[in-house]
């Protein structure tokens, strides 16, 4: 027994090994390997009549994925709804981060936190049957709100699942931008504004700068959440379908080219993960 | 810090539109939940209780709750375990391949749920032959750990190992340094990421779609198949309304924590 102790008291890398062993044998086998395995699947096809896989390599998959118009239509309009929904969470996100980190004071703080928190809580699916409530044309609370002002619900739709997948995700934008705000020292703050700088002037200058890791942090989760959404689509969308119904709906009847497709996504996500791996943002999560 | 008229006048405006855009549709659940009209057309045209009581003594909805607290229960267990190791071996020592492994931490929330859902199904059916509780338990812990993770190893970078190292310089051993020092350290990072990893999987319906099997209903899989069901909507809008009621519970214990922290 202490010899055991004492390999482990000279060798680091040991302790590291066996501190790790576990959680690795976790995300790396169940995790990895099923995501591996899914990836050996889209490689394969299947027989037309029977949805059984045939474990023969082709690539027609892709070759479908990659050729047919309408599935190159969905991934831009996947990419386009969530880069709309990290764009209106960041800009809703970055002054609500700043009022309640530096505007706030320390007692109001905890209150204006605990107020963003509760949403997070909520059930996923309150919120989106929420919006889909309110959406509802013709009887919907939007309808009420604007129709005597002449407009009416735009509803269900792709505006309808941007709103919704905003709301969603909003908590996860603002949390880490508050945390990186939190950590801004005042004297530069200070020190911009004694050099001259208007409000405008320091928040491009020094805020954005400094808390664009918290920003891009925040930016994993609602372009990642969003793109592989396919619930709140369902629920508000009506017809626009995106990445995640594709693969849904293939899923139970065409396993290798849901697979193919579901390659997409996870192709756009590493490519941008690796393209922000440099800023820090990884440690502002 | 300066700030001038025209700025302060935009974050309170944002600050605003910010809460009403956020509160809004949560109150307007609540208010429906009263709401005698069953398709909850707006405005509400009487109130009634009977939703709520209709919604107490429904079957689905408590064997639901029920099934949803174990799996989340079970994950967040075993998420606190497995985060808080490769926390620690992440934060304190430095080793090849340390990079990867701290982005592998991540992948699980990084990489779409879909994904997730039908790599494991895919998995799950092919060598497990049938979808059980404990699948859901194990796809949702995979996502769990992630959160611990990132709260724990938060915590180990803003503590320093300067504390453990006196620790053991004053000829404590690795294990009672752990004990004394870093685990009351840690204590309120892990009872966050507790809270956070429960509250995820309570609420988790993309992966748990592909990994429970039939009949194995969680609260949110519950929800969805009965949200486009006419007569059982309003019972879906009182147990809505009730889960943004009761999310009000933990938020609270976490402001404790926090106040407690700060005495």
């Amino acid at each position: 027994m202490s010899s055991v102790k004492e390999i482990l008291n000279r060798k680091p890398t040991l302790r590291a090994a066996s501190l790790l062993s576990l959680p690795l044998l976790w995300l790396g086998v169940i995790y990895i390997g099923s995501l591996f395995a899914l990836f050996i699947t889209s490689i394969w096809k299947i027989d037309t009549f029977t949805s059984k896989i045939i474990r023969e390599f082709t690539l027609e998959n892709f070759i479908d994925v990659f050729t047919d118009r309408a599935y190159f239509n969905v991934t831009i309009r996947t990419l386009f709804v969530a880069i709309c929904v990290t764009i209106i969470c960041a800009v809703i996100a970055i002054p609500m981060a700043f009022f309640i980190a530096r505007i706030a004071r320390e007692k109001s703080r905890a209150v204006l936190i605990a107020l963003l928190i509760t949403p997070l809580w909520a059930s996923y699916l309150v919120k989106i049957y929420a919006w889909r409530t309110m959406f509802y044309p013709e009887s919907g609370f939007i309808n009420w709100l604007i129709s005597p002002i002449g407009g009416s619900s735009p509803g269900f739709g792709i505006f309808a699942v941007i709103i919704g997948l905003t709301y969603l995700w909003l908590p996860y934008m603002i949390l880490p931008i508050y945390a990186g705000m939190e950590k801004l020292p005042s004297s530069l703050l200070d020190a911009s504004s004694d050099l001259g700088a208007k409000s405008g002037r320091t928040f491009f200058s020094v805020i954005l700068p400094i808390t664009w890791p918290a920003i891009i942090a925040g930016s994993i989760f609602t372009f990642s959440l969003s793109m592989g959404d396919y619930i709140t689509v369902q629920i508000l969308g009506g017809t626009f379908q995106m990445l995640g119904n594709v693969v849904y709906q293939n899923f139970s009847l065409n396993l290798p080219f849901a697979a193919a497709v579901a390659l997409i996504p996870v192709i756009i996500m590493m490519i941008y993960l690796s393209s922000i791996r440099k800023s820090g943002a990884l440690d502002n999560l | 810090m300066k700030i001038s008229l025209t700025a302060r006048i935009l974050l309170w405006g944002v600050m605003g539109f910010g809460f009403t855009f956020i509160y809004l549709p949560l109150v307007l659940v609540v208010i429906n939940s009263f709401n005698k009209n069953t398709s909850f057309a707006w405005p509400p045209t009487g109130f009634t209780t009977s939703w709520w009581g209709k919604a107490a003594v429904n079957e689905g909805v408590r064997d639901a709750i029920t099934r949803s607290a174990v799996v989340a229960l079970s994950a967040t267990f075993i998420a606190l375990i497995l985060g808080s190791l490769a926390a620690a071996a992440i934060a304190r020592y430095k080793f090849f391949g340390r990079e990867v492994i701290s982005l592998l931490f991540v992948l699980p929330i990084a990489l779409p749920g879909i994904v997730t859902g039908i790599a494991l199904n895919n998995v799950f059916t092919n060598f497990l032959g049938q979808l059980t509780i404990f699948t859901i338990i194990v796809g949702h812990a995979t996502f769990c750990i992630v959160v611990v993770f990132n709260n724990v190893a938060a915590r180990y970078r803003r503590l320093g190992a300067s504390l453990e190292e006196a620790s053991m310089d004053l000829g404590a051993n690795r294990f009672t340094t752990y004990r004394l020092i870093t685990f009351p350290l840690l204590r309120s990072a892990l009872l966050a990421g507790g809270l956070l990893a429960f509250a995820l999987s309570f609420d988790e319906i993309i992966v748990t779609t592909f990994t429970a099997g039939a009949g194995q209903n969680t609260l949110p899989i519950w929800i969805f198949q009965n949200l486009f069901r006419p007569n059982q909507a309003p019972i879906v809008n009182v147990v809505a309304a009730a889960l943004i009621i009761v999310s009000i519970v933990p938020i609270y214990l976490s402001q404790r924590l926090t106040q407690e922290k700060v005495n």
